[in-house]
């Protein structure tokens, strides 16, 4: 029977496949969480057990802190200012205006640019050379007769961390706007319309029914965008360099594992981004498969 | 639509605007800076307009880039492509052709597009150096499976969009299971094909943490190279910029040509970060 041996093609088929993830995702996974209880310091591998030892030495190492710290700094403002830009941008776009096209495919265009030229590009705007040496947007915001907007950007004490959110929100609001424009165009136009008949207005319509139909999505661009500023780094990295003001736990983990060659420390940094990570990420696996089951 | 209404929303293009200039302002850093000549280069002057078209930036910019740009060709093409195979035939048997477990294989295949690189890096380059496979084919291999998560799920999600019917009146006639992959579904394919493709091609071209840990220099794709001529304080300014615009420049003629399918494919792998 052609049904038996195709029940074990397919099988066969896909088998390479789910075999090599295994390894390169779980297998891995396994293997750095085995070297994150290990004393692993330098070239050699060593898996002498260590406990939990890394971990807690990570949680009482101040540099560790900052991490966190700038971590939630950069996720605050770069998903805060992906949404709302995102949403405006969107709603701006949902009115049947002359040259939707131009201006959706033009807020878009960041994303097809890697991190590294955004870093490049922005790290010259946010120059923060002052007085006669003023460029970059500080220069700008001085034509424009906006001196009190000059900044230090991105070597602001404390805040820092927020300019290059601003670099992150240019590359990703237009996604976020073409995830919100998807959900608008979704909406059944009816809906608008009997709201319309009822006398409510646009704010009243977008306030009280858009914005309730549309909340998948911002829960899809909150787990998006939130899960990439936990692993945040190229940009970053070309923006500043490696300096500690700046510093995020990708940053932290490379320094440790590959220039400081603490092996078992830098694998319990991976391990803590991992499980954070996976605290947004399982739940809307479930939630994505189970709603797709039930439509 | 009534005519105040109209009138009334012509406003919208003041913000419109605005945001227009939000995200072209790097861009035409990026572009003037390029063009201007090494006398003209002053940061002083970096909002202004050229005098003249100059290619000085842009021939040493490309002295420094070319072998990376090959190289970055080398690895992305066969990423790209095998990447996208698997995937299509991946999604075929999740979504038509499904073994018992493909339900609980599939989430768990998922899950490998959001984990932070950094939790295997580790045993990457472990693995990497014990297999003696380094440099670009183990760059390339690295984006291939790591890709498959995101091909898996584009796919899958397609052919799950079929109705049954097209296959069973296949297998009616007698055609075996890739008997109806090749001649039934592949050929219906093609939109999929283009999104994955597209999508997998500009991942990979914009990498940067594999490929700075798993090649050297002479190896290096166009990312890395990018980033160290921007952090050498020996390249001018105005050298980078025209740098940018050449590592940007096929991800961004992809985005320019094939731009309709780019969105549709973000929006299909809406789940991937």
């Amino acid at each position: 029977m052609l049904r038996d041996k195709d029940r074990f093609l397919n099988i066969l088929l896909v088998s390479p496949s789910i075999l090599a993830v295994f390894i390169f995702v779980y297998a891995f996974i396994g293997w750095s969480a085995r070297v994150s209880l290990s004393k692993w310091k330098g070239l050699n591998a060593d898996y002498t057990w260590n406990g939990i030892n890394n971990y807690i030495e990570l949680f009482k190492d101040p540099r560790f802190h900052v991490d966190v710290r700038n971590t939630l700094l950069f996720t605050g403002v770069f998903v805060v200012g992906s949404i709302l830009l995102g949403f405006i941008l969107a709603v701006m776009l949902d009115q049947g205006l002359k040259g939707e096209g131009f201006f959706r495919s033009l807020f878009l265009f960041p994303m097809a640019i890697s991190y590294i030229v955004t870093g490049v590009v922005w790290r010259w705007l946010m120059n923060p050379a002052s007085g006669s040496r003023t460029s970059g947007l500080n220069l700008l915001f001085s034509y424009l007769g906006l001196d009190s907007l000059q900044n230090a950007w991105h070597t602001t004490p404390t805040w820092g961390m927020a300019a290059i959110a601003l670099a992150a929100i240019w590359q990703m609001s237009g996604y976020t706007m073409a995830l919100y424009l998807a959900g608008l165009r979704a909406i059944p136009t009816e809906l608008k319309e009997a709201a319309q008949i009822d006398g409510a207005n646009d704010l009243q319509i977008y306030r009280h029914i858009m914005l309730p139909l549309l909340s998948p999505v911002t829960l899809s661009a909150l787990i998006i965008l939130g899960h990439m500023s936990l692993k945040v780094f190229d940009l970053i990295v070309a923006i500043a360099g490696k300096q500690l003001p700046l510093d995020v736990p990708a940053i932290y983990m490379w320094q440790i594992t590959f220039d400081g060659l603490f092996y078992g420390k830098g694998a319990a940094i991976g391990i803590i981004l991992l499980v954070s990570v996976a605290f947004l990420i399982i739940p809307y696996i479930r939630y994505t498969l189970k709603t797709e089951a039930q439509s | 639509m009534n005519p105040k209404l109209r009138i009334g929303k012509t406003w919208l293009y003041i913000p419109l605007l605005l945001m227009t200039a939000f995200y072209l302002l790097p861009m035409y850093v990026m572009l003037v800076t390029g063009f201007k000549s090494f006398a003209e280069i002053d940061l002083k002057t970096m909002w202004n307009l050229p005098k003249g078209i100059a290619f000085d930036n842009y021939i040493e910019a490309w002295k420094n880039l070319a072998p990376h740009l090959k190289n970055s060709f080398l690895m992305v093409v066969p990423a790209t492509l095998l990447s996208s195979a698997l995937g299509s035939l991946n999604g075929f048997i999740l979504a038509k052709w499904k073994f018992k477990g493909a339900d609980i294989v599939f989430p768990l295949i998922l899950f490998g597009m959001f984990i932070p690189y950094q939790s295997i890096m580790i045993p990457l380059v472990q693995f990497m150096n014990y297999s003696g496979i380094s440099g670009l084919p183990g760059l390339a291999l690295a984006h291939i499976i790591y890709g498959i998560p995101i091909t898996t799920l584009t796919f899958r999600n397609y052919y799950a969009s079929l109705p049954q019917e097209l296959l069973e009146a296949a297998k009616m006639d007698g055609a075996d299971m890739l008997g109806i992959y090749r001649h039934i579904l592949l050929p219906i394919s093609l939109p999929s094909f283009v999104v994955v493709l597209i999508w997998q091609f500009t991942s990979a071209w914009n990498d940067f943490l594999f490929a700075v840990i798993l090649t050297g220099n002479k190896e290096w794709p166009i990312t890395v190279a990018l980033n160290n001529m921007a952090g050498s304080q020996i390249i001018a300014w105005n050298v980078q910029m025209a740098g940018s615009l050449l590592a940007a420049l096929p991800t961004l003629l992809v985005y320019i040509f094939l731009g309709r399918y780019f969105l549709r494919g973000l929006l299909a792998g809406s789940l991937k970060g």
